[in-house]
């Protein structure tokens, strides 16, 4: 749900980072705090376990500069990936306007992967969204790991309608930017029709 | 989902609702937040405050507490209230929709702010009521043709944000 004030000349949008435990969620959050204009950004919240395992979500609020007259600022939000904190999860989905899947590349996690999308789409489903319209792209994680799976392969298993998908690094920050640029260009687009 | 518009004029009505608020509870600051973290105004000494934050932690507690209202079978948990050593943290829900946070020190009480919050929570309720009628003839209009502020951009324009 974007929210538009006239008053303050601002466009607000919230975009999820979803995904199976330890996939890089957070990492993602965190390299584009790292990279980003201090100007730009707001402070990065992490709501974690004394492990830094996300309790309940990251949040990393961005400003990327003015369109057409108002400025536009996106509240990026991680979910908790592992599989018991569903009932957080499904919280942080509310209102959201864009989705980032980031999958993790190792064989080891492809049913994780392919677990969590199930659940992305039915957590998506009951706050009345559909995966097949709303604004959402694909990021590969962990393609620098020798025990990554072939790339085509991953897109074969976890693609859901098409969308836009990249490989990444996180940690370097491949493909991490190019995501982000990829759901916001869509969250900005939907603007466009409404 | 429908969008969530604000207009000039609402805005500053919800501004004077809650500067009359703070004055009337003698609190430091009040501010008001959409139920998915956005902030919609404050009033106070917002200086030291990192509000972006908050808004999106407010919503992030009410959120988890309006999970654990339906676990045990209530609707919701219409209101929240963090004690501090110097500052407490009063949050209640406006209209189901949007949630109004008075952060207040010994200078006030809680029976004090309580008692005010109820007053203007019906006039914010009110004037919710009316951003959600303008939203919704909006989208009529722009059925009929009327074109949004946002109708025109371009790729240009999207991709002029992500130039280094």
């Amino acid at each position: 749900m974007t929210f538009i004030n006239y008053a303050a000349r601002e466009i607000n949008c919230k975009i999820v980072y979803y995904g199976p435990g330890l996939c890089g969620k957070t990492t993602n959050l965190q390299y584009i705090y790292d990279r980003t204009n201090p100007a730009a950004k707001g402070k990065l919240i992490s709501l974690a376990t004394e492990t830094d395992r996300t309790l309940f979500f990251d949040f990393l609020p961005l400003d990327l500069g003015t369109v057409r007259g108002f400025k536009t600022r996106f509240h990026l939000y991680t979910v908790p990936g592992q599989v018991f904190y569903d009932a957080s999860r499904k919280l942080i989905l509310k209102g959201v306007d864009g989705v980032v899947f980031v999958a993790d590349s190792q064989e080891a996690r492809l049913d994780a992967n392919v677990e969590s999308l199930q659940n992305l789409e039915k957590n998506l489903t009951d706050h009345g969204f559909d995966l097949q319209v709303i604004p959402y792209v694909l990021q590969l994680n962990k393609r620098d790991l020798p025990t990554a799976l072939p790339a085509d392969e991953l897109y074969r298993q976890l693609n859901f309608k098409g969308e836009p998908t990249f490989e990444a690094s996180a940690p370097n920050g491949q493909g991490v930017f190019d995501t982000l640029k990829a759901v916001a260009k869509q969250v900005l687009m939907e603007l466009r029709k409404k | 989902m429908s969008d969530f518009i604000l207009f000039d004029e609402e805005f500053h009505q919800i501004k004077d609702v809650i500067g009359r608020l703070k004055a009337d509870a003698q609190a430091k600051v009040v501010f008001i937040v959409d139920k998915n973290g956005q902030q919609i105004a404050a009033q106070g000494d917002m200086e030291s405050l990192d509000t972006t934050s908050l808004a999106s932690l407010t919503a992030g507690n009410v959120a988890a507490t309006d999970g654990l209202a339906r676990l045990i079978g209530e609707k919701e948990f219409p209101v929240l209230f963090h004690e501090g050593e110097r500052d407490n943290v009063y949050i209640s829900i406006v209209g189901q929709r949007v949630i109004l946070v008075v952060i207040f020190d010994e200078r006030s009480s809680l029976g004090l702010v309580r008692l005010r919050v109820r007053k203007a929570n019906g006039e914010l309720e009110r004037i919710f009521d009316t951003i959600q009628k303008k939203v919704e003839s909006e989208k009529t209009r722009r059925q009929e043709g009327y074109d949004s502020p946002f109708a025109e951009i371009t790729d240009e324009d999207i991709d002029s944000l992500f130039r280094e």
